[in-house]
């Protein structure tokens, strides 16, 4: 009798497990699937972008789009590239974002190294007044710079598009914030060492806060090479054009219809460093981005 | 290296604005520290030793006195020009550098007619290594060693500049107790090796007794009383040092003496001779107690714990301060299982101290 009672128990508790498992595979499957739909709505554009990109017009204006090209025109880049001018865009687009990042990394290296080490007056207040201005939107900016640079002279140069975004409040907190997060008795040993300042930032800091860094050089650069509302209004000129700016124009200004594939082919040329920037580098992205925001 | 603290006074400005109450770390500290031996600075946290260890590394400039290496005043002189090592609690190891790279950094930054060539720096490197046993670990990076290892390399980089004080600050307290007692050792063969004149900061007493040549007991940023480990032991100059000296630490009671004679609860325990009648703080040493079935201190028996070499009477006793009363006493002795426990006390492991100050009272034994 007890061992029937045993085995019916044992078969309740294989009831029990099956039926969760079952549960399981199915908050599972739904997480799945919401996940692969997400994924399909946000990567659909980027495959409409590819075919289209080698598209004919004619096949790009039917009235049922295809999936998939029934022809493969690759002469579309050649194209594209040629009609854009894609080079010289990339060539101003490319010096521009390293100089900036170049100037914007020693800036905001050594802002972050007082901010967090050094002892001056004022230094809260002063980093209080910096994080405030994070408060304002970027876009308000705009109409103050415009006329500042205006006034100095600087439309239609380099400098305009440099200059003024040397300075970002974000990435000295980012900075600062990893800098303090080094024990203060590694500054200490390098003081009784006969470090200088400058030296245990080179030799000590900036090892340790490389991932930073590198998170920091990549979004600049990206911001370089996505910035449009600035350019266009500061340099939009064709020796300083940028690359998003040069997108449009080329296309737009073209009388007649536009052809769209070979736009596409375009916007895919534009956007392959930054895909490859993020395929590759987005372990640094997201560190610098979550790092920053969680701690202090 | 001697190494001479004169009038020594570290005051730091109050945190909050509105009040004006500075705080005294460090108070009038005197002291000359003999050349090549170790001393402990001891103290409970916050009673400026790590104040003074980080004044004599010049990594803070005293608020008053004077702080002399051999005859030259070094006060006004910054930490990198003193010569000094210093070891971090942390040991504070550039985690992005190996072993080597570690211990080489300090000699990079040697200037002018102190400058090495590549080679030597390698060798002096080497040595340093070898003297703390790590020369196999040196292209591991910090996070690859263990505590005791990341201590080590700590002392080599402290050592490699060939210093002429070596502070250690906190040495052992970030490893484990089997680990604390092999570095210390460790630490004093060092020390002995180089003859380099060493101060190290502690709050374990057991620590700074076992391999200081000398002990400065501190409070509160007074120094309490300096003096060799044993002496200090056997002599505390105060309840103070008394009680933070010794494991298990010392009993406390309250007494009265009267007549020459030394009450606890209202029985004569020990004869005091010299003691003017007062109402007086006693420590009695847990080792100053000997099972004696006629002795004058009855006491509940709670347990005993049974330790291999002696045994430890957990007992009370109204006049203590403290619960219980802990005694260390011979295993060779046989605790009957009994209501009460007796003893009789060893008159040097009984101390006295006024009630006012708590500054001892001396007897003749």
């Amino acid at each position: 009798m007890s061992n029937i009672n045993k085995t019916m128990a044992e078969k309740d508790i294989r009831l029990v497990s099956s039926k969760q498992k079952f549960g399981h595979f199915l908050g599972q499957f739904f997480v799945y699937f919401f996940l692969i739909v997400m994924a399909i709505i946000v990567l659909f554009p980027f495959y409409w972008m590819l075919i289209s990109s080698v598209k004919s017009l004619d096949e790009y204006r039917l009235a049922v789009p295809t999936l998939f090209p029934r022809e493969i025109l690759w002469g579309n880049y050649v194209t594209a590239f040629n009609q854009a001018n894609l080079g010289t865009l990339f060539l101003n687009t490319l010096y521009v974002g390293v100089v900036s990042t170049i100037l914007s990394l020693v800036i905001t290296v050594l802002s972050a190294f007082a901010f967090a080490r050094l002892e001056f007056k004022g230094k809260n207040t002063m980093f209080a007044a910096l994080l405030a201005t994070m408060m304002i939107p970027g876009e308000l900016f705009t109409i103050t710079n415009y006329v500042t640079v205006n006034q100095l002279g600087w439309m239609k140069t380099y400098t305009v598009l440099i200059v003024p975004f040397l300075v970002s409040v974000f990435y000295i907190y980012l900075l600062r914030q990893n800098f303090m997060q080094i024990p203060n008795e590694l500054y200490l040993a390098a003081k009784v060492d006969g470090t200088s300042d400058l030296k245990y930032l080179w030799k000590v800091m900036i090892p340790l806060a490389l991932p930073t860094l590198i998170s920091i050089t990549i979004l600049k650069m990206m911001g370089a090479w996505n910035s449009y509302v600035w350019p266009r209004l500061v340099a939009n000129d064709a020796a300083h054009q940028l690359i998003t700016n040069g997108l449009r124009n080329a296309f737009t200004d073209a009388s007649g219809q536009a052809d769209i594939p070979v736009q596409m082919a375009a916007v895919a040329i534009v956007s392959l460093p930054l895909f490859l920037v993020f395929v590759f580098l987005r372990k640094y992205i997201m560190k610098g981005v979550s790092r920053g925001g969680l701690k202090g | 290296m001697k190494v001479v603290l004169q009038n020594l006074t570290k005051i730091f400005p109050s945190r909050n604005k509105k009040s004006n109450e500075e705080v005294v770390a460090v108070n009038d500290f005197t002291f000359t520290i003999p050349d090549g031996k170790l001393i402990g600075l001891l103290g409970p946290s916050g009673c400026g030793k790590s104040t003074t260890l980080y004044m004599i590394s010049g990594l803070q400039k005293p608020s008053g006195g004077q702080i002399f290496f051999g005859d030259e005043d070094v006060t006004e002189l910054s930490a990198e020009n003193r010569g000094v090592g210093l070891v971090f609690q942390n040991y504070a190891l550039y985690p992005h550098m190996t072993v080597k790279q570690n211990i080489l950094f300090p000699l990079q930054n040697l200037r002018g007619e102190d400058k090495l060539s590549k080679e030597e720096m390698l060798e002096r490197a080497y040595t340093a290594a070898k003297l703390v046993q790590i020369d196999e670990l040196m292209d591991r990076k910090p996070s690859e060693l263990s505590g005791g290892q990341q201590q080590r390399v700590a002392i080599a980089r402290a050592l490699v500049k060939m210093p002429k004080v070596l502070l250690l600050d906190e040495p052992l307290s970030n490893l484990d107790a089997r680990l604390r007692l092999q570095t210390r050792e460790e630490i004093r063969r060092i020390q002995k090796e180089t003859g380099i004149t060493t101060i190290f900061v502690t709050h374990d007493q057991e620590e700074a007794m076992s391999i200081s040549d000398m002990i400065v007991v501190m409070k509160l940023g007074v120094v309490q009383q300096i003096g060799k480990p044993q002496d200090v032991y056997d002599d505390p100059t105060n309840l103070f040092v008394a009680k933070f000296l010794g494991t298990p630490p010392i009993n406390v009671f309250e007494g009265k003496v009267a007549g020459g004679k030394l009450y606890l609860d209202g029985v004569e325990v020990l004869d005091v001779p010299g003691v003017a009648d007062q109402d007086v703080t006693v420590g009695i040493r847990p080792e100053g107690f000997t099972l004696d079935e006629n002795g004058p201190m009855v006491c509940g028996l709670n347990s005993v714990e049974v330790m291999g070499r002696d045994v430890s009477v957990v007992s009370t006793h109204p006049a203590s301060v403290n619960s219980v009363i802990r005694s260390i006493i011979d295993a060779d002795n046989k605790v009957a299982a009994a209501e009460t426990v007796s003893y009789s006390l060893k008159p040097h492991k009984v101390f006295l101290f006024s009630k006012q100050d708590e500054s001892r009272i001396y007897f003749d034994i």
